[in-house]
């Protein structure tokens, strides 16, 4: 501590070491680095690490009794060719994003601006909103489950005593439904979670003076709703978006403990596709495969985000 | 009930007639306004809540009552005694314990190490620091499946399958990208000139980080700990494929091997009641710590998604 003190009015010429290792930004330097290194290490122990091996056991057959033994691209042409869970699963997962994604982002949205009025017990609706979203996902799915019930669940009890006909959905054990209540599922605890939440502090964020200056111009609530809020919004829109699509593709541990991917493969997800092949047959090789497949899409998914949001999104404080 | 239908129709009607000047007025329609608002916080309060409402209601009823037809709302006579029944036919104390274990040191893990490299990404300038940051932010959207297998395979040829090694070593290597990003932002907030003052005082490094900034810091560090520890809490892939013994497993790995059992009916009878309270035992810690924190905890989502 003391040479750091020392050295910068002096100019000592005759130390050994290089007069630039005891440069200020030298030391700023060393102990960034030197703060940084946890996650150096869990950066390449953990995750850059394990890639390259998953990514090298992608063109491997492995099944972990012998050794990994090098098939080139084969894995990668079963998948698109002979995997008949392969496409099935994909679609899936698609359609469930594509259905999940924008209803639980327009319900949040409207929650939020619901919460954003002012009304009284403003906290503990925000909090009846939110305790979904804090249920521990397995406990969720045990807990639908039985909501969801086939015969005696309280919502089929609804639905007959509506409908006075005894046919209801079978919900998780019917191929036809099960995905609905999935979907179902997911929206409640996905609607009132952090999404709202950042939904709220955006539209708080949404400057006074914009909305009376619109007032001013003769808009609306509708005006002031499509030309004010949406555009303050949209980077809190992208982002939750953003999230949103990654989550929603990646859905499991639900599918896993609600429906188990069945019946009849109705809710096969993606992820559960691979973990099948990984935890159940050990086919390391080609569940490496699927799991950089899937790295791909999300990747892809993601930099086609970021590019079209420069189209849509507007920085209002955007400077440098 | 029936009178509110009443009310609700009657409002309708008058605002459907309204041709007299006193409900036009704007205050009268601002009233109706307010009021439907009221009526659709009120009632999506009811439909967020209803399902840990049957929940419960399960969870204090009889077995057989359960699968009775038409459902019953309330239990014929509250039956407590299902709570520490799940005590005895599963190991439930020493899974919650395994749970608190689990939890507790990968948040303190977690915790210190996001904070030292949210530090060290706020505060210091270093080449290759905003590629580094860059790359950090991308392992958000990493898919777990591309890292758990060569992980599962390094952990079982070491020797740690069946051990809380592979659920709390890895935490202590930064956290993982959104903490580090929490941390960041909020040391960002914070002026540079405290450090630059406590520089001129003498303080190196270590001292302003432990003396200047993480006392400022207490908030978002409890924010940190609190999304961790829910988030260990939740988990269910990695200790579902870590652990076999099923006393070591946690709740939410236990909670599922309840789930395929309580349907046989080896002995007696299904045992949903007692699955319903599980259910309710597992997700009760996480709904208290949410009222204790509640502030910080959302101060801090909302922290992480602005400026997104």
């Amino acid at each position: 501590m003391s040479a750091s003190n020392m050295q910068s009015p002096v100019r000592d010429n005759r130390s050994r070491m290089p007069a630039w290792t005891r440069n200020l930004r030298f030391r700023e330097a060393v102990a960034g680095y030197l703060f940084l290194l946890p996650w150096l290490l869990g950066l390449a122990l953990f995750i850059l690490g394990p890639m390259i091996a998953s990514g090298y056991l992608s063109f491997t057959r492995y099944d972990i009794v012998n050794t990994p033994r090098f098939v080139g691209t084969k894995n990668f042409v079963e998948i698109f060719t002979k995997d008949r869970l392969f496409w099935p699963s994909v679609l899936l997962t698609f359609r469930y994003a594509l259905i999940v994604v924008p209803f639980s982002l327009i319900g949040s949205l409207l929650a939020a601006m619901l919460l954003n009025q002012a009304l009284r017990g403003t906290t503990w609706f925000r909090t009846f909103f939110f305790l979904p979203h804090l249920t521990p996902i397995v406990a969720a799915a045990v807990l639908w489950g039985w909501i969801f019930n086939p015969d005696v669940g309280p919502i089929n009890h609804w639905i007959r005593t509506i409908t006075g006909s005894p046919d209801a959905p079978g919900w998780f054990r019917d191929p036809a439904w099960a995905m609905t209540g999935l979907i179902i599922m997911a929206m409640w605890g996905a609607i009132g979670g952090n999404t709202m939440l950042i939904f709220l502090a955006g539209l708080q964020g949404v400057p006074q003076e914009l909305y009376d200056a619109a007032v001013v111009d003769g808009a609306g609530t509708w005006a002031k709703f499509w030309n004010v809020t949406i555009p303050m919004l949209t980077p809190t829109i992208f982002f939750n978006t953003v999230l949103g699509v990654i989550g929603a593709l990646r859905v499991f541990a639900a599918a896993f403990v609600a429906t188990q991917g069945g019946p009849a493969y109705a809710t096969w997800f993606y992820s559960l596709h691979i973990y099948t092949k990984a935890f159940k047959y050990f086919e390391m090789g080609y569940a490496s495969a699927l799991a950089w497949i899937f790295f791909f899409v999300l990747f892809v998914f993601t930099y086609v985000q970021f590019m079209q949001s420069k189209k849509w999104v507007y920085y209002a404080g955007e400077v440098d | 009930m029936a009178g509110e239908i009443v009310t609700a129709r009657q409002k309708s009607r008058e605002r459907s007639a309204a041709p007299t000047s006193l409900f036009q007025s704007a205050s009268w329609r601002r009233n109706i306004g307010r009021g439907i608002l009221y009526l659709i916080a009120i009632f999506s309060s009811a439909v967020f809540m209803f399902p840990f409402v049957w929940t419960i209601l399960s969870s204090l009823k009889k077995s057989a009552e359960l699968f009775r037809f038409p459902p019953t709302w309330l239990p014929e006579s509250p039956q407590f005694q299902n709570y520490p029944q799940v005590f005895e036919i599963v190991s439930w104390a020493a899974w919650t314990w395994n749970s608190v274990l689990v939890a507790s040191v990968a948040t303190f893990g977690a915790v210190l190490t996001a904070a030292l490299v949210g530090y060290s990404f706020a505060r210091f300038r270093y080449p290759g620091r905003n590629v580094l940051f860059m790359i950090t932010l991308s392992t958000m959207m990493l898919p777990v499946e591309v890292t758990l297998i060569p992980l599962y395979l390094l952990f079982a040829k070491i020797g740690w399958m069946d051990s809380y090694k592979p659920l709390m070593v890895p935490s202590f290597f930064g956290g993982g990208a959104f903490l580090i990003f929490l941390m960041r932002q909020f040391f960002m907030s914070i002026p540079i000139d405290l450090d630059e003052a406590a520089r001129i005082d003498g303080a190196g490094y270590m001292r302003i980080f432990w003396q200047i900034l993480m006392p400022l810091s207490i908030p978002v560090t409890a924010t940190a700990a609190v999304l961790t520890f829910m988030g260990e809490w939740n988990s269910f892939l990695h200790p579902f494929l870590f652990l076999n013994t099923k006393a070591k497993f946690t709740l939410a790995v236990g909670i599922r091997y309840f789930q395929s059992v309580a349907v046989v009916t080896d002995d007696t009878e299904p045992k949903y009641h007692l699955l319903m309270a599980a259910s309710v035992m597992m997700t009760l810690p996480i709904i208290l710590m949410f009222f204790v924190a509640q502030r910080y905890l959302v101060q801090g989502i909302v922290m992480s998604g602005i400026k997104g």
